[in-house]
C-alpha cells in the first residue's frame, strides 16, 4: 500500500484490469513474441508516462496545456542529440537527459509565471503557440536537429540487439541488449509511475485538485495558486521530458515526427480522457488501449474498408481506409468527454461512498 | 436628484489610440533595416494583404469568445474547409477563371468566396448544435470537445478530399502585380486587403448601428444581464458562431488561392495564428484583433526579411512583447 501511496485503484473489475496490463507488459516479450509487439509494448510503456505526466496537469490541477508533447520532444531531442553528437555512452545519455531535465524546467517555469497568473485559457492558447513555434523551431535548426529527417543515432553497446548477456535464450526468448532495453523502459517508467503517485497524493497533490474544483477558494485559504499550477507545470513537464528521452532510447532516432508532432499532441489528451482524468490509472488503461487500437485497429479497419469496396458502397471504403482510424477515435473521443467524462476509470469505478 | 439630466447625451467612450498606431511603429521601425524603400512597400503591402486575411479567420473566433467564452479549437477545420470549397468552385469552372474577361475572373472568385462562407455557415450551426452546445460553461470540456470534433472534421476532409495537396490557380486577371516604380505589389494582394477591409467595415457597422450589434455588444460584456433583459442569447449566439464559420471559410479560401495550393494542415497552421492574433488583440475585441492582425503579419514579413531565422518565433516574441505592456491584450473588454 505504501509503494502505492495509499491510493490503490478502487473497484475490482479496475483492479483486475489493471493489473491485467500491467503482468501482461511485464511480461511482453515473453508473453508475445515478435519485433511488432515488441515495439507496441515498449510505446505503451513511455506513452503511460506521458499521458500520466499529463494528467498532473490537466487531471489533477485543470489545467489544459498543449505543449505538454513540447517536453517530450526536448527530452528525445536532449538524450538523443547527446548520443548522436559525443558517442553512444551512458555518461552522454545522463548528460543529454539532465541538460535536456534543465531545458525543460526552465521553459515550464517561464510559460507557467508567464501566462498562468492572467487567465486560466489562456494558458490552453499560448501553450498551443510556443508549442508550434518550438516544433518549427526544431524543423529548420536543421545543423542540431537534422531538421525534418531527424537524426537516427546509436544507444549503449549494453542495449543493442547485438549485445548477448546470456548465451542460451531465456524462456525461449534471446537474451540481447533489446531484452535488457525494455526493461530499462519498464522499471523507469514503473518508478516514475510511483513517484507520481505519491505527489498527487500527497498535500501538495490535494491542494491541486482543490484549485482545479475551485481557484478562489483555494486562495481565500491561502494557497497560492500561481505557485502550486507552475509547479505542478514543472512535474508534469520533467516526466514528459523522461518520456521522451526513454522513446529515443528505444527508437535509436529522433525527428519532429516522432517526438514534436502535434498529432502527438492529440494522441495523449484522447488516451487521457478515455483513459480517465483524475486517476493516474486512467493513464496505462487509456495509452495501453490507444497504443494497442493504432497498432492494431488499423488492420481490422483496412479489411472492412475492403469489404465495403467490394459491396460498392459509397463514401464508406474512404471512411474505414486505415488512415483515417484517427477518424474513429475522434468520434469516441467525443461521446467520452459527453458521456463518460470520467473515462474508463469512472465507468469502472464503483461510486463514491461505497468503497472498494 | 436634480445632478441627474436624463435628456443629456451619454458620455462618450474615449478610444485609446496608442495601440491602434503600434503597426505603423513597427513599420517605421523597421522601415531602416529593411534599406530600400520599393522592397519595404512591397513587405507592408505583403504584410497588410496578409493581416487582412488572418483578421477575417480570426475576427469570428474573438466574437464567438467574447459572447459565449467559448474556445473553439474546431475554428481551424472551418478555415480548411472554405479553402476545400473554393477548390469545388474553381476547378470545375476553370474556364471561367482562365477566359480572359475581367468580370468573368472576379465572379468565379466572389462565387467561390460566398460558396466557401455559405457552406462555412451552414456547418458552423451544426458544429454548434451537436459539438459546442453540450458543453457550454465548462471550459475544460469545451476545449476537449471542440478538439474532438476538429479531429474529426479534419479526418472527414481527408476522406472526401484525398490525403494530397488540391493545386488551386487564380483567376487570370488576378494573376501578376501593380508595379510602381521599383515596388511590384501583387494584385491578389489587392484584392485580399480590399476583401479584409470591407470585412471589418462591415463588422463595425453591424456591430455598432445596428440592433443586432447592440446586443452582440452587450452579450460580450455581460451575458446575464442581455438574457435577464429578455433576450434570447442563445440564438443570438448560434448567429454569430454561424457568422464566425462563414468568415473563417472565407477567409481559408482566400488563404488557400494566396498559396496557390490546399491541403487541411492549413487549418492547424492559422488556428494558433488567429489564438495569436486575438490574445494580443484582447479577447472578445474586434478592433483589437484587427489591429493585432496587421501587427503580427507586419512583424512576420520585416522579420522574415531581416532576419529568417527570427521570423519563425516572430509571432511568440510579439505576444510576449504586447502581454508585457498590457496584460489583457491591445483592446481589453472589461468583464474579461
Amino acid at each position: 500500500m505504501t509503494l502505492l501511496s495509499g491510493d490503490p485503484p478502487r473497484g475490482r473489475a479496475l483492479q483486475v484490469l489493471i493489473v491485467v496490463v500491467v503482468l501482461a507488459l511485464a511480461f511482453a516479450p515473453f508473453l508475445f513474441p515478435g519485433v511488432k509487439a515488441l515495439n507496441t509494448a515498449a510505446k505503451i510503456l513511455w506513452m503511460i508516462l506521458l499521458v500520466a505526466s499529463y494528467d498532473v496537469l490537466i487531471g489533477y490541477a485543470g489545467i489544459v496545456s498543449f505543449a505538454h508533447v513540447m517536453f517530450f520532444g526536448v527530452g528525445a531531442y536532449g538524450a538523443g542529440l547527446a548520443l548522436y553528437g559525443f558517442g553512444a555512452t551512458w555518461g552522454a545519455l545522463a548528460a543529454g537527459v539532465a541538460a535536456a531535465s534543465a531545458l525543460s524546467l526552465v521553459l515550464a517555469l517561464a510559460i507557467g509565471l508567464f501566462s498562468l497568473r492572467v487567465q486560466a485559457i489562456f494558458f490552453a492558447m499560448v501553450t498551443l503557440a510556443i508549442a508550434y513555434a518550438f516544433n518549427v523551431l526544431a524543423s529548420q535548426l536543421s545543423w542540431l536537429t537534422g531538421g525534418e529527417d531527424g537524426r537516427s543515432f546509436s544507444v549503449p553497446p549494453a542495449l543493442r540487439p547485438g549485445f548477448k548477456w546470456l548465451d542460451h535464450p531465456v524462456l525461449g526468448v534471446q537474451a540481447n541488449g533489446k531484452l535488457l532495453a525494455y526493461y530499462l523502459l519498464f522499471v523507469v517508467v514503473v518508478a516514475a509511475f510511483l513517484v507520481l503517485l505519491r505527489i498527487v497524493n500527497s498535500p501538495f497533490g490535494r491542494v491541486l485538485q482543490a484549485i482545479r474544483e475551485n481557484p478562489f477558494r483555494a486562495e481565500a485559504l491561502g494557497y497560492r495558486t500561481v505557485f502550486h499550477r507552475t509547479l505542478a507545470t514543472c512535474i508534469s513537464a520533467l516526466g514528459a521530458t523522461l518520456a521522451g528521452a526513454l522513446s529515443a532510447l528505444w527508437l535509436r532516432y529522433v525527428g519532429p515526427d516522432t517526438a514534436l508532432s502535434f498529432s502527438i499532441q492529440v494522441d495523449v489528451l484522447v488516451m487521457v480522457v478515455v483513459g480517465g482524468m483524475g486517476s493516474l490509472y486512467g493513464a496505462i488503461l487509456g495509452a495501453a488501449l490507444f497504443v494497442f487500437a493504432e497498432a492494431y485497429l488499423q488492420d481490422l479497419m483496412g479489411g472492412l474498408s475492403h469489404l465495403a469496396e467490394d459491396a460498392r458502397l459509397p463514401l464508406l471504403p474512404a471512411l474505414f481506409h486505415p488512415d483515417r482510424w484517427l477518424l474513429w477515435l475522434g468520434l469516441a473521443f467525443v461521446l467520452a468527454v459527453y458521456f463518460a467524462p470520467t473515462g474508463i476509470i469512472g465507468a469502472l469505478r464503483p461510486a463514491e461512498g461505497k468503497g472498494g | 436628484m436634480s445632478i441627474l439630466d436624463a435628456g443629456a447625451a451619454l458620455p462618450r467612450p474615449k478610444i485609446d489610440l496608442l495601440p491602434a498606431l503600434t503597426p505603423v511603429v513597427v513599420a517605421l521601425a523597421a522601415a531602416p533595416f529593411i534599406g530600400s524603400f520599393s522592397t519595404f512597400l512591397t513587405l507592408t503591402a505583403a504584410g497588410l494583404a496578409m493581416g487582412m486575411m488572418i483578421f477575417t479567420m480570426a475576427s469570428g473566433l474573438t466574437l464567438v469568445f467574447g459572447m459565449m467564452d467559448v474556445l473553439n479549437f474546431g475554428h481551424g477545420a472551418f478555415i480548411a474547409l472554405g479553402a476545400y470549397v473554393a477548390t469545388l468552385v474553381l476547378l470545375p469552372l476553370a474556364s471561367w477563371s482562365s477566359a480572359d474577361s475581367v468580370p468573368l475572373n472576379l465572379a468565379v472568385f466572389l462565387l467561390a468566396a460566398v460558396a466557401a462562407a455559405l457552406v462555412c455557415g451552414a456547418l458552423g450551426w451544426v458544429f454548434e448544435r451537436l459539438i459546442v452546445k453540450p458543453v457550454y460553461g465548462q471550459h475544460l470540456r469545451q476545449i476537449l470537445a471542440t478538439i474532438g470534433g476538429s479531429i474529426i472534421a479534419e479526418q472527414l476532409l481527408y476522406a472526401l478530399f484525398g490525403p494530397d495537396q488540391i493545386p488551386l490557380g487564380l483567376p487570370r486577371t488576378l494573376e501578376g502585380s501593380f508595379v510602381f516604380g521599383e515596388a511590384a505589389v501583387e494584385k491578389y494582394r489587392v484584392l485580399a486587403t480590399l476583401v479584409g477591409l470591407a470585412v471589418f467595415l462591415g463588422e463595425m457597422l453591424i456591430l455598432n448601428r445596428t440592433k443586432i450589434g447592440l446586443l452582440i455588444r452587450a452579450g460580450v460584456e455581460n451575458r446575464e444581464m442581455v438574457e435577464a433583459l429578455g433576450y434570447r442569447i442563445d440564438r443570438l449566439f448560434v448567429g454569430v458562431f454561424m457568422a464566425g464559420s462563414a468568415l473563417a471559410g472565407l477567409g481559408g479560401a482566400m488563404m488557400g488561392l494566396y498559396r496557390g495550393q490546399v491541403h487541411a494542415t492549413i487549418g492547424a497552421e492559422f488556428l494558433v495564428l488567429c489564438f495569436i492574433v486575438i490574445i494580443i488583440g484582447g479577447l472578445g475585441s474586434v478592433g483589437g484583433s484587427f489591429v493585432a492582425s496587421i501587427l503580427v503579419a507586419l512583424i512576420a514579413n520585416y522579420a522574415g526579411f531581416v532576419a529568417p531565422k527570427l521570423a519563425l518565433v516572430s509571432n511568440i516574441l510579439a505576444m510576449v512583447v504586447v502581454l508585457i505592456w498590457r496584460p489583457r491584450g491591445l483592446y481589453p473588454v472589461s468583464g474579461r
